[in-house]
């Protein structure tokens, strides 16, 4: 028996893989199918679900009503299509601003003296690592009336002579946007580091010996080598920002309503499982196109698991 | 041409970014110590030893702790504690259970054939490429429907009653955390020369013996820096546990969330404070590990 | 022992899947017997199927067909550490998280040896590769060269029946190479084990070896002594990759039973008193070779059979010899001389255009089947 299994090396691989394997499609894969059918049921009156199969759900969430018989135009309420374009939106500004903060300090990291770029490294893993609730609660401090940065801005108009009154930051969008930018850089910073730093420092060398000036090195030589790096950082960004409702629900009040503020009050508040199983879908759909895209477009880079 | 040379504009952006990383958190500490009640301004500083302290109003009294009195306030608060056992019973047995099941994954999935090795892979990517929100109300449903039915079925009544608490917790963490160690181990394993598990086996070392001996002592670092990475993930999770925890499993993100959402007092300051130090000593023993791993491999 | 043969591989064929689903023999029906005490070595460039061999044999591979025997016994699924064979590993895999001893009583605590008896055959395998007092260090504290030595005791001090070695000085510089080269010999004939050697490199083989076994595309070309296989090559291919040769494409014309003339095209001329091996006939197409340093260059003509005359197209001089490159009739040839004098005046070299004649003698050349 022994034998016969150390002899069996696919029987070895699979035993090994098995409690990962198991684990993963009842608590990852199982659920999915789950929601996939809990979205076509239909919602009891007492919260639960009825399965069916009724695409209503869909139909509601892109704005059509079923009590119209047809797709009427004052029958059509964009709420939750909006919510989407706005998820999305905000989804791309975000990670447009996060490459543009990220870069400059992965590329600093990445031509440090080797001796402090863990020192570097580490600084910015602290912020990482700084519960995500918390680190939204900072940027509620920050942003209020009575916050640092009307304090801060008092301060220097006062010194201009320019007078000043302090203003609510927090519950507005751009709080949404700031907070989103400050709690997914590091996942930026990480993997476009690590795709810079594996530059051989000779590549630089000899596009400088080839007659390249900096800017021309940094276009042609650096940045396209630097591109797996960005690509598994934007996976990393775009993908939790879409389905995050923490910072749009603290930072955002009842202004900014995401996709995922929505999916989480129809199963806390509004009771609609199968309402808020269609959204979550929704959700994921969009961020598996993007993705497909995305990363057809420029590669899978391994540096995903480094971040 | 230096390659080391940098920018004045790189340099600045980075001065920028940095102060923008930790403008809020120094913030966030300094609030700690606030001599105000609802926090909403800066009263500053609590004064050691004082008589009697005023607060936006409401009287406090003479706090032995001094400027620390926010911290002694949150030692005495039984919900954060209870919190905070919660948050680490789990992250422990999540992080053993994953850790365990990861590197054998990780180690089918670097060394052998199988047949469902294409699929055991792809299910690895699932909590990377969806949003974390989509597993949560998965795993929620799951759960609700799959207790609602085993509570029907076998009659089960009182606190007998399946209903979602640490062990729900605990499973749903797992399946997020063993991805990462697995990946982790898998690319630590990548970089493993096979030479050294024949040298053992040609010195005499059957199977068991050769990993015992050769393969785990020499993977250890990165197993434990996986372990260490899943560690941190189930500390830090919020999304998953907000929706597979119940009475009684409440975890330090979930109960600081509750309080964002009522009245806040310098004493959440002081927790978040607690929690950064923590954290920094965490990713200082993560750090000196990956470096002691990478240098033993180089 | 048991058994005439230390190793030996009876019809070994090993097939391995490619990525792309294919099936490739990287052993392809070899034979290979290997003496008790013998000095064997497996030559070729990578791909050649040696390493994949000395694998079989060592048990980390199982032969797709063919059985490998040790001391008469066929191994089957025999696992590694069941097997009385010991391996020097191309890159030592040396254990980085043990020291230079743990390493060595690694293989003797896998036999239950005791503390003591540990102690003492580690000291003394330790001695034969004068790495006394090294025992504490960590590998990765030492030279490439003390690792390699390392590498070895941990070996030896197996007492195996016979040592794999796979290309065990590759990652040695030229000079310690030559000088581990010696020592190997020496130590292999001071133990009397078997020793199979696994290498690339011609002149290592050359140099070490009892036989060789020369392998190309999963086949063995060629078995033989060193002097066997540089000077009585079987085929084109152990004539081409052994040292240096020069080919002449022709045609028997006429054969007996000591010789053979023949038909040159690109000379348009007839090489007479060849030398013949088994198997040739009339009429045949075969290649005709010769060592440069076997081809005779005279500035006039003496003997009037298998003697041509040629234009000097270039000399590259390399410290011990003199190369002459010498064109006949469009056909290049490559001679080698020796300097016997010292080439400090230029005159004492061909001038370029210069007519010279060569000789190719019936006893150094060969007359080889077409691969």
């Amino acid at each position: 028996m022994l034998q016969r299994l150390r002899e069996n090396k696919s029987a070895q691989g699979t035993l090994l893989a098995l409690p990962t394997t198991v684990w993963l499609f009842v608590l990852l894969i199982i659920p999915l199918i789950l929601t996939l059918i809990v979205s076509f049921g239909r919602r009891s009156p007492d919260g639960n679900v009825i399965y069916t199969f009724t695409l209503d759900n869909y139909i509601r969430l892109f704005g059509y009503s079923t009590a119209c018989p047809d797709a009427q135009a004052s029958c059509y309420d964009p709420l939750y299509v909006n919510i989407l374009g706005r998820s999305l939106s905000l989804a791309f500004n975000t990670t447009l601003f996060v490459i543009t903060l990220a870069y400059p300090l992965a590329y600093f990291i990445a031509r440090a003296h080797p001796k402090q770029r863990n020192i570097y490294l580490f600084m910015v893993l602290i912020p990482l690592w700084t519960n995500f609730v918390i680190r939204v609660y900072a940027w509620m401090m920050l942003l209020r009336k009575e916050g640092a940065i009307n304090i801060i801005i008092g301060w220097v108009m006062n010194l201009l002579n320019i007078p000043f009154t302090p203003f609510e930051m927090l519950y507005t969008p751009g709080a949404v946007l700031v907070g989103m930018v400050y709690e997914f850089l590091p996942f930026m910073i990480l993997p476009i580091y690590t795709s810079l730093e594996k530059i051989d420092v000779s590549l630089y060398e000899a596009a400088a010996d080839l007659g390249a000036n900096s800017i021309k090195t940094f276009l042609r030589v650096t940045l396209p080598l630097s591109m797996p790096g960005v690509v598994a950082g934007t996976i990393l960004v775009f993908i939790p920002v879409m389905g995050t409702f923490i910072v749009s629900d603290i930072l955002g009040g009842r202004q900014v309503i995401l996709v995922g503020n929505l999916i989480q009050r129809q199963f806390l508040d509004a009771r609609d499982p199968t309402f808020g199983s269609a959204a979550s879908l929704i959700l994921m759909v969009m961020t598996l196109i993007v993705t497909y895209f995305y990363t057809r477009k420029f590669g899978f880079g391994e540096e995903i698991v480094v971040g | 041409m230096n390659p080391f040379r940098r920018s004045p504009f790189v340099i600045a952006a980075t001065v920028l970014v940095y102060f923008f990383l930790y403008a809020p958190i120094v913030g966030l500490i300094l609030y700690s110590f606030n001599a105000s009640r609802t926090n909403v301004t800066f009263e500053g500083f609590i004064p050691a030893y004082s008589e009697n302290v005023v607060m936006d109003g409401s009287l406090v009294k003479s706090s032995p702790c001094g400027p620390f009195h926010w911290y002694c306030d949150l030692a005495k608060n039984n919900d954060v504690t209870e919190a905070a056992g919660n948050t680490l019973t789990i992250a422990f047995t999540a992080t053993i259970i994953s850790t365990i099941i990861g590197t054998m994954a990780a180690l089918a999935l670097q060394r052998y054939n199988f047949k469902m090795k294409p699929f055991s892979q792809l299910s690895l990517y699932i909590p990377i490429v969806i949003p974390e929100i989509v597993m949560g109300i998965g795993i929620l449903t799951l759960f609700s429907q799959f207790f609602g039915w085993v509570n029907e079925t076998f009659n089960l009544v009182g606190d007998g009653r399946l209903s979602l608490g640490i062990a729900t917790v605990t499973m749903s963490h797992i399946a997020f955390m063993v991805p990462f160690v697995t990946l982790v181990v898998q690319a630590r394993l990548q970089g493993f020369d096979k030479s050294y598990e024949e040298a053992a086996m040609d010195l005499g070392a059957n199977e068991w013996t050769t990993f015992r001996r050769v393969t785990f002592p020499m993977i250890l670092p990165g197993i434990m820096s996986g372990a260490l990475l899943a560690f941190t993930l189930s500390l830090d999770d919020f999304v998953i546990t907000f929706f597979t925890n119940g009475p009684g499993s409440t975890t330090l993100p979930i109960y600081v969330y509750g309080l964002l959402r009522r009245i806040i007092t310098p004493q959440v300051n002081a927790l978040s404070t607690v929690w950064i130090l923590v954290v920094f000593f965490a990713v200082l023993a993560l750090q000196i590990l990956q470096n002691r791993d990478s240098k033993q491999h180089s | 022992m048991t058994s005439e043969f230390a190793v030996e591989m009876r019809d070994v064929v090993k097939r391995f899947i490619t990525p792309e689903g294919g099936e490739i023999a990287a052993v392809d029906h070899v034979t290979m017997q290997i003496k008790n005490g013998e000095f064997f070595s497996m030559l070729g460039s990578s791909g050649c199927g040696k390493t994949t061999s000395l694998r079989m044999v060592a048990g980390f591979e199982w032969t797709t067909e063919g059985e490998v025997y040790i001391e008469g016994k066929a191994m089957g699924h025999t696992p590694p550490f069941q097997r009385k064979v010991n391996t020097v590993f191309q890159n030592y895999a040396l254990f980085q998280h043990l020291t230079v001893f743990q390493n060595l009583a690694f293989g003797l605590e896998m036999e239950g040896a005791k503390e003591d008896e540990i102690k003492k055959r580690v000291g003394h395998a330790l001695e034969m590769v004068q790495l006394t007092g090294m025992d504490r260090r960590k590998p990765k504290h030492l030279s490439g060269g003390q690792q390699q030595r390392v590498a070895l005791a941990r070996a030896l001090v197996k007492t195996p029946d016979v040592l794999l070695l796979d290309e065990p000085l590759g990652a040695l510089d030229l000079k310690l190479r030559k000088e581990m080269q010696l020592e190997l010999k020496a130590l292999q004939q001071q133990l009397g084990i078997t020793f199979i050697y696994v290498t690339h490199d011609q002149e290592e083989a050359l140099t070490m070896s009892d036989r060789i076994a020369v392998m190309s595309n999963g086949k063995v070309k060629q078995m033989g002594t060193p002097v066997e296989i540089y000077e009585r090559p079987t085929n084109k291919f152990v004539a081409d990759f052994i040292g240096e040769s020069n080919f002449l494409e022709g045609k028997i014309k006429f054969i007996s039973k000591s010789e053979a003339r023949v038909f040159v095209p690109s000379l348009n001329t007839e090489l007479v008193g060849m030398p013949i091996s088994e198997g040739l006939v009339k009429g045949e197409e075969i290649v005709v070779c010769i060592r440069p340093e076997k081809v005779r260059i005279t500035e006039k003509n003496a003997i009037n059979q298998n003697m041509f005359r040629g234009k000097v197209a270039n000399t590259v001089y390399i410290g011990a010899d003199t190369h002459v490159f010498v064109d006949l009739q469009g056909t290049r040839l490559k001679v080698w001389e020796q300097n016997r004098i010292s080439r400090l005046d230029p005159k004492s070299f061909y001038a370029v255009g210069q007519e010279v004649w060569l000789m190719l003698m019936p006893e150094n050349t060969l007359v080889l089947k077409k691969d």
